[in-house]
């Protein structure tokens, strides 16, 4: 699946995109955020309060338990601050 | 209608070319978005706009979808603009046309608060102070809020009332009911 990551969660990940391979036990949104956390300091620095965190899949806002499964994009941001 | 774009509006024009051959239209609102020169203290340069390609046109056109759903609308229109900005240049553009100007008027209201909350984009301000990413407002989620369809009040039991309502402070009238 291909994550990407907007505004200040990019600086501190450290990329704009990238193409992930969870493991199978990843089932859900909230499980992938707990991966990705293990796969750089970056990351777990951006995605370690998630109550500034919004999670979109394939474009559309999510909340923690919505599924994730190959193929998936998951747009991962602060909360908006547009107008 | 919603536009995403780099380049700059021209107000007058686009208002024009909204209502252009409507002859429904009783009335056109519209709000313009403006970058300040002030934030929390900080001296603003510029600020660039982020935006999320493609999720951004599909919440705008949710977002006016939305408000044409509850106004009866003959136009609307939202141009959201990404990119560096300075202050003083133009952000954002909403316009309503409706019939009667109640309409046009929430809806265009709505379409700012709404829209604030849940396009993606995101400002990133250079100011005197270093480069900052504007955190989101607790005023902006309030004003999205109170556009927060209600459900139908539901007496929950004696004493439990869900929701308060404008009227809930008044004084009861006193019924003078005689025998």
């Amino acid at each position: 699946m291909k994550v990407l990551y907007f505004a200040w969660l990019r600086s501190r990940v450290g990329a704009a995109a990238e193409e992930v391979v969870p493991p199978a036990s990843v089932r859900d949104v909230g499980g992938l955020l707990d991966w990705l956390k293990t796969r750089s300091p970056g990351h777990a620095e951006a995605l370690k309060n998630l109550a500034v965190v919004r999670v979109a899949v394939n474009q559309e806002y999510v909340k923690l338990d919505h599924a994730v499964k190959a193929g998936d994009e998951i747009a991962i941001f602060p909360p908006v601050t547009g107008g | 209608m919603i536009r995403v774009q780099r380049e700059d509006f021209d107000v007058g024009a686009e208002l024009t070319k909204l209502t252009a051959g409507r002859h429904d239209v009783g009335g056109v609102v519209s709000f313009v978005g403006l970058v300040r020169d002030m934030a929390g203290g900080a001296k603003i340069g510029a600020m660039t706009l982020e935006h999320y390609p493609g999720m951004t046109e599909k919440q705008l056109a949710a977002i006016e979808e939305e408000a044409r759903r509850r106004w009866p609308l003959a136009a609307a229109l939202i141009i959201h603009r990404y990119g560096r900005l300075e202050p003083g240049d133009r952000i954002v553009l909403v316009a309503t046309a409706s019939s009667h100007r109640q309409a046009a008027f929430d809806a265009c209201q709505f379409l700012i608060d709404w829209l604030k909350t849940k396009a993606p984009f995101w400002k990133l301000e250079d100011t005197d102070q270093g480069a900052q990413w504007v955190a989101g407002e607790a005023g902006d989620d309030q004003a999205a809020q109170r556009w927060v369809e209600k459900p139908v009040a539901v007496m929950a039991g004696p004493g439990r009332r869900r929701e308060t309502r404008p009227s809930a402070g008044l004084p009861k009238r006193k019924k003078n009911k005689r025998g």
